[in-house]
């Protein structure tokens, strides 16, 4: 009996002190916590991409609460998300364009030849560190999926030996274009859709060697545009998104048909 | 002097808490993935036993045994354990931040690990006292980061090898822990 007694009363002391210091240090150690930050974050697509820059969402929402980001920061979830953020930080929200993921590479299997059978690894990182190109160009995609594995909205995927993106599916959060060895992949805006999609920097006769849709770097592309947008630098055509107003006139005239028309 | 550094080198090799008590699995298998989250678990598990074994201790020889009350030093561990992380966390959260965001997510883990309270146990089993006890305490969790740190390196190679498919994902990580084992116990040949 004197022991149940002892033992009551000795746990029941025990747990007064520790439930009496858990209560005192929750008081001392309180932490304001900004109330919008918790609202922000309740907002955020919470996918954790780090697509704005920040360590995941709740550092970007806290960053936000802050006044460090701005409230249109986050380019997966686009205007809807920044009409919200903004509506809890009481600003408005800027247009904040979509962004899509785009690879820059049309050479699938019919228009560039494959090496030979690729029996290795199944991923880019370890056919390229192994220095193994599957196709005769140096420059395009290896098409073994890299990309693939690591789009977590099963955006991209490969066809015919070239990965490809789903635009409707594709949040521009850039894991794919990280994953890329080669560096095919850009985030682009959604609208802008005159754009170049190869990358070989090789001279023209060498890239109608390997590839009969690559960039020849004529430069007639240059020459069509009235609005200063396209430039030909290290053999390789660049749209400047900012100046393109999408006429597509050097789609029209591009004898390569690597730049893309805007209608497609 | 001698036998304090026999504690620490059994606590962190011979006896190692993972590989030969098989304790703190959990952990051991779940935040073994990356490097960087396995090195910083170790840190935070490091921070969390040598605190609780000291706090065990102390309350084992001053309070429990004076009562008479040994029998129920398993739930006053747990009690004051649980409530010594969360306070810890507080003051950490509140004092220095940078450490909070490098451990803190990791504490509310730690709480309910076995072997936070497995080594507050065996110390009071073996007849510690409190140096022996923060001693051993530290060297166990020494054990364990070294443990922790050493299958997150091998799965990160695992990972890139191209693995039959039944094997890939949890198959592996056990096969390469038990192997693991079997190589620490060559560590109780130690003739020390």
């Amino acid at each position: 009996m004197g022991t149940i007694v002892i033992t009551t009363i000795v746990i029941a002391l025990i747990g007064l002190i520790v439930g009496a210091g858990l209560v005192y240090s929750g008081k001392k150690f309180y932490v304001q916590v900004d109330e919008r930050e918790a609202a922000v974050r309740e907002v955020l697509p919470g996918n954790n991409c780090g697509a704005c820059g920040f360590a995941g969402c709740d550092a970007m929402a806290a960053a936000i609460a802050k006044g460090e980001a701005p409230v249109n920061g986050c380019p997966v979830g686009g205007q809807p998300v920044a009409t919200k953020v903004g509506a809890i930080m009481g600003v408005n929200a800027d247009a904040v364009a979509k962004k899509v993921a785009f690879v820059k590479c049309k050479g699938s299997c019919d228009v560039t030849k494959n090496q030979g059978n690729y029996t290795g690894i199944m991923d880019c990182r370890s056919a390229v560190l192994a220095g193994i190109n599957i196709t005769d160009c140096d420059f395009g995609c290896v098409g073994l999926g890299s990309c693939v594995s690591v789009c977590p909205e099963h955006a991209i995927f490969v066809r015919n030996g070239v990965a490809v993106v789903n635009p409707v599916k594709c949040v521009g959060c850039g894991l794919c274009a990280k994953a890329c060895p080669k560096g095919l992949i850009e985030i682009v805006p959604a609208d802008k859709k005159v754009r170049v999609q190869c990358s070989n920097k090789d001279k023209g006769p060498v890239v109608k060697k390997v590839c009969s849709a690559g960039c020849i770097g004529c430069a007639i592309c240059t020459r069509q545009c009235e609005f200063d947008a396209v430039h030909v630098e290290n053999n390789i055509a660049h749209i400047d998104y900012e100046k393109c107003t999408q006429c597509g006139k050097c789609a029209e005239k591009c004898p390569a048909k690597v730049i893309l028309p805007p209608e497609v | 002097m001698k036998s304090l550094i026999l504690i620490i080198i059994s606590g962190a090799l011979i006896n190692n808490v993972v590989l030969n008590q098989f304790l703190g699995i959990c952990s051991f298998l779940g935040v073994s993935k990356q490097m960087k989250a396995s090195a910083s678990l170790g840190g935070a598990v490091i921070f969390v036993i040598t605190i609780a074994s000291a706090v065990a201790n102390l309350l084992y020889d001053l309070v429990l045994e004076p009562f008479g009350l040994e029998f129920m030093k398993t739930i006053v561990f747990i009690l004051v354990i649980a409530a010594l992380v969360q306070i810890v966390e507080m003051f950490l959260k509140k004092n220095s931040p940078a450490i909070y965001k490098s451990l803190g997510i990791f504490l509310p883990l730690i709480t309910t690990n076995c072997a936070v309270l497995g080594v507050a146990l065996t110390n009071v089993q073996n007849g510690y006292n409190f140096i022996q006890s923060v001693l051993s305490g530290f060297g166990t969790a020494v054990g364990f980061t070294i443990a922790i740190v050493l299958l997150a390196s091998i799965r990160s190679r695992i990972r890139e090898k191209d693995l039959p498919e039944p094997l890939r994902g949890a198959p592996i990580v056990l096969i390469s822990a038990a192997l693991m084992s079997i190589a620490f116990m060559g560590f109780s040949g130690l003739n020390i």
